[in-house]
């Protein structure tokens, strides 16, 4: 005979507020099975929870109902209330009164109503529930992370520094990211080269990295713990234990007027390059699409002025397949492309750049070694704009979130463009200014107290040509007046948007992200490093826009909880996993189709001689995260999930009549 | 073999704008393109009606789409981009707002499926290229640089109207490239002429209008060519004032689309009112006869 308690949260006010609590625990105390039904202010407090122990203990439930909030919140809370109280957890059903009733629910007679029946129905279920045992799972103690800007470097260190194997990929063909094109960072104005080269070279050089560059994460299988990862070498055409790194074959390269991605389109480089002169591995890549000896076999001069013989243009991809136990992704940041705003003129006028091309032109390694040489004609800026919020929070054309970062590096680039043209007026077109964080509000003050720069206020609606001049047209909405400025240069403060590509990688680890493409951590508040997919990880501007210290701090975070999963040897699973029937299962294969986790194969039935009768599904208990696909598509009801059985399922639908 | 187009005047091309309609109603007929007006067809509300009565603004061109509906027509063109816009945006916001189509329904008596199809004063040409192209001759118009002036309100707003580029429209330089002229590339192709105000207020227009001259002209702009006659008549007519207020010498004469097309098929510039306008034209007429 099921001896089942029911425990009612009034979850503050959030419950109690649209649900007569009272009435509900009255009523549930009448059901078949219960023998016991109270509520309480806050069931999730520790004397709530003691509540359900000593019930547990003094009326010696077989099973308990919370009617509460979501289980994906507190689930284990009571699950484990049970396990100490002696009772299996899995005897332990909650039913969500909150998001499902009370907070969608004004009327509270509607709202009482519905939370008896949610209770009523998970009564019934948890009369049919079984005894279940966590599922061990061996683990794989190395980690991988994909990317390697300052996020992905960080995160890589950390988990090398506490022991741990780790595996770098980075797409591009040496590792820094953003961060490495960037002049000088906010708010001390430390060279952005400076304080990120030796963590690029630490990671480079640390025993427990391997670091893969030019490669990407082709395929992943698997689960927390037991990943299998493939990666894709892309061939360099050089190779990187031969090559010394003198740098002979992009001196010699005839071809020169490459526009780079590492000088963002404003500096030219070679066929064959490395993307900076502090580039990691310092080793040249061919660019395939504009090298003559693998487009048409013509030239040949980087392989007859290397003096190792590192030159190979017979060089082919290479596929890398790697056992993982835990992954961080750290894929980054892109801006909006540059003709964007038709009316801003973005790709027609060569003035008109965006934020990263202005720290190229800043950088002191940059194409016009940190001179302010604007790229149509290599004049020098006498005057600069720089528009923030360009596509951002613009719901109209662009997007409708806050890049986050703009206002301080805008604010930085007036001020870095002050100290190298003294006599330039720097203008900043604002919607608002967001400083928030240590010294950010106190460097924009000094920016426009100290440095000069003019703050306006108000959009611009259009740029447009005069003569070698850009005219600036816009508003001043604290003075009300119309304005139109001429100048140099213009700087956009482009809107931040995923990195191309991603969706497709994401798609591939399972994970999800949101409608723009960022990576959606597993709640906003209280799990902002882990992704929806167990055992994986996110740092840096892949989950939303993010400045360097944001994407630091995150990154040894998802660190940590990388070392934390790697420290054990044995991995405790959920034990809500499907079984097939082999007595039923006509081995239709739709099971194993449908799997949306590789967990399903057809095995071979065999007598006693060993000849094969046919063929069964079966369920690797490892893989199987319980998503229950397999019961829905199966035509002859062969397999069921623990702990949701169609049993149980039916008894609930039942219970409502 | 005759084509019969759905046809809304609008109100401007009866009146202030002849010039326009003369040349599109020839240029048309060259092409063996007939025009069916819609019977009964009154003012589409223009900018009037929209800003001081939504719903007045949606019925004025509802009851004249419904009329066209009446009347067998699948494709209606409308010359007068404020037409054009506020008869498209009538069939969009029909689409898209459930409760409009009872409401207009309710004020007009008349029912209307939002399906015809609109056609704006550049598209119809695009549309009907391969007839134009071999009454053509690329010869006539070979020395003639223009701009291109779009004005605001047949791109905008880009969300309902969906044509060209919003901010740098393209169609219309293509067109005239094809003439064989030689479109510049300029800044002010969108820019607002000042519109309406040209009557309440005129220091508006003039500010504004100057500065489109300005651009056309140091840009190397022999003559701007205009699909909308609000634009046309503040560049033209207010041009002589333009001239004494800013003592600035333009001499810019501003032709219609037609205009300029019917000129690359050899019509007499009188046929295609040319002479109908204040400033004069023959820096483009005479180029073409000295020919």
């Amino acid at each position: 005979m099921a001896r089942i308690g029911v425990f009612i949260c009034h979850c503050g006010e959030n419950i109690s507020r649209t649900v007569d609590v009272v009435k509900a625990a009255e009523a549930a105390a009448t059901f078949r099975g219960v023998v016991h039904s109270v509520e309480y202010k806050y069931m999730c407090s520790s004397p709530g929870q003691n509540l359900i122990k000593e019930a547990i203990k003094e009326k010696k439930l077989t099973g308990v109902v919370v009617a509460a909030c979501s289980p994906k919140m507190h689930e284990p809370t009571f699950r484990r209330a049970c396990h100490e109280a002696g009772l299996n957890p899995y005897f332990c059903e909650i039913s969500n009164v909150r998001e499902q009733c009370s907070w969608v629910h004004e009327d509270k007679t509607v709202g009482t109503a519905k939370t008896i029946d949610l209770i009523r129905l998970m009564v019934e279920k948890t009369r049919k529930n079984h005894e279940l045992q966590h599922i061990k799972v061996p683990i794989t103690k190395k980690a991988l992370v994909i990317g390697a800007g300052i996020a992905g470097i960080q995160a890589a260190l950390d988990i090398a520094d506490g022991g741990q194997e780790v595996i770098l990929v980075e797409k591009d063909p040496s590792i820094g990211g953003h961060m490495a094109q960037l002049s000088e960072t906010v708010p001390t104005l430390d060279c952005s080269q400076c304080i990120l080269t030796p963590k690029m070279v630490d990671a480079s050089r640390h025993e427990n990295i391997t670091l893969y560059t030019w490669s990407e994460v082709i395929d992943v299988k698997g689960y927390m713990g037991n990943f299998e990862v493939t990666i894709r070498k892309n061939p360099r055409y050089v190779k990187e234990d031969v090559c010394t790194g003198c740098g002979l074959c992009y001196q010699k390269c005839p071809q020169k007027k490459i526009q780079g991605k590492f000088d963002a389109g404003v500096g030219l480089r070679r066929a064959i390059y490395v993307p900076s002169p502090q580039a990691v591995p310092n080793v040249p890549v061919i660019d395939k699409d504009h090298c003559t000896k693998l487009l048409k076999d013509r030239c040949g001069v980087c392989q007859k002025v290397c003096p190792t013989g590192a030159i190979d243009y017979e060089m082919k991809e290479e596929i890398i397949t790697e056992k993982i136990g835990a992954i961080v992704v750290a894929t980054g940041y892109d801006l909006i492309p540059n003709n964007f705003y038709g009316e801003y003129g973005q790709g027609k006028y060569a003035d008109v750049i965006d934020g990263l091309q202005f720290e190229r032109i800043l950088s002191a390694s940059g194409p016009t070694a940190g001179e302010i040489k604007r790229p149509s004609d290599g004049k020098i800026a006498e005057s600069v704009v720089f528009i923030k919020c360009v596509g951002s929070r613009d719901p109209a054309k662009g997007i409708p979130y806050c890049s986050k970062i703009c206002c301080m590096y805008a604010g930085k680039q007036a001020m870095l463009y002050k100290h190298k043209v003294h006599h330039g007026q720097a203008y900043v077109f604002y919607m608002d200014i967001r400083a928030g964080g240590k010294g950010y509000e106190e460097f924009i003050q000094k920016g426009i107290e100290e440095e000069g720069t003019t703050y306006i206020r108000g959009r611009v609606a259009r740029i447009f040509k005069k003569g070698d001049k850009l005219i600036v047209r816009g508003m001043d909405t604290l003075s009300g007046q119309k304005i139109e400025l001429a100048v140099d240069l213009v700087v956009l403060a482009s809107a931040m948007i995923p990195n191309k590509g991603v969706k497709e990688l994401y798609q591939k680890l399972s994970i999800s992200y949101d409608t723009y493409g960022w990576v959606s951590e597993s709640h906003p508040k209280l799990k902002p490093i882990e992704t929806s997919v167990a055992g994986i990880y996110l740092a840096g501007a892949c989950q939303a826009p993010k400045d360097i210290p944001d994407a630091v701090s995150q990154a040894s975070g998802a660190a940590s909880k990388v070392l934390a999963l790697l420290s054990k040897d044995e991995l405790e699973k959920e034990p809500l996993v499907a079984t097939i029937d082999k007595n039923i299962c006509a081995g239709c294969n739709m099971c194993v189709q449908a799997c949306p986790y590789q967990a399903i194969e057809l095995k071979p039935i065999k007598d006693r001689k060993g000849n094969v009768l046919r063929y069964a599904s079966e369920v690797n208990h490892g893989l199987c995260a319980g998503c229950g696909v397999c019961v829905a598509v199966c035509p002859s009801k062969a397999p069921d999930l623990a702990g949701i059985t169609e049993e149980q399922i039916y008894a609930e639908i039942v219970s409502l009549g | 073999m005759s084509y019969k187009l759905g046809y809304y005047p609008g109100c401007a091309l009866e009146a202030s704008a002849r010039d326009y309609s003369l040349s599109l109603e020839r240029v048309l007929k060259e092409i063996d393109v007939e025009l069916v007006q819609i019977k009964n067809w009154h003012c589409c509300g223009a900018s009037a009606a929209h800003s001081t009565n939504h719903k007045l603004g949606m019925a004025l061109p509802y009851n004249n789409l419904a009329l066209a509906q009446q009347q067998g027509l699948k494709e209606l063109f409308a010359p007068c981009p404020f037409c054009s816009r506020m008869l498209i945006t009538t069939n969009y916001e029909l689409k898209n707002k459930a409760s409009l189509p009872a409401e207009m329904k309710s004020a007009t008596e008349l029912d209307y499926q939002p399906d015809i199809n609109i056609i704006n004063s550049v598209e119809i040409f695009k549309r009907f290229w391969d007839r134009i192209q071999p009454k053509i001759n690329k010869d006539r118009l070979k020395n003639l640089k223009v701009a291109c002036y779009y004005g605001c309100l047949l791109v905008h707003p880009p969300k309902i109207l969906n044509y060209d580029d919003p901010e740098q429209p393209v169609f219309m330089d293509e067109i005239v490239k094809n003439l064989g002229a030689q479109p510049v590339d300029w800044e002010f192709k969108i820019e607002c002429c000042g519109g309406g105000f040209t009557v309440s207020n005129e220091e508006a227009v003039l500010e504004l209008s100057n500065k489109i001259l300005e651009d056309a002209k140091e840009n190397g702009a022999q003559a701007i060519i205009a699909v909308c006659q609000m634009c046309q008549i503040n560049l033209d007519m207010r041009q002589k004032e333009i001239e004494n207020k800013y003592n600035v010498n333009y001499q810019m004469p501003i032709i219609y689309l037609p205009q300029l097309i019917g000129l690359a098929m050899g019509i007499d510039p009188k046929e295609l009112g040319l002479n109908l306008h204040f400033v004069s034209t023959e820096k483009v007429t005479l180029l073409e006869s000295e020919k």
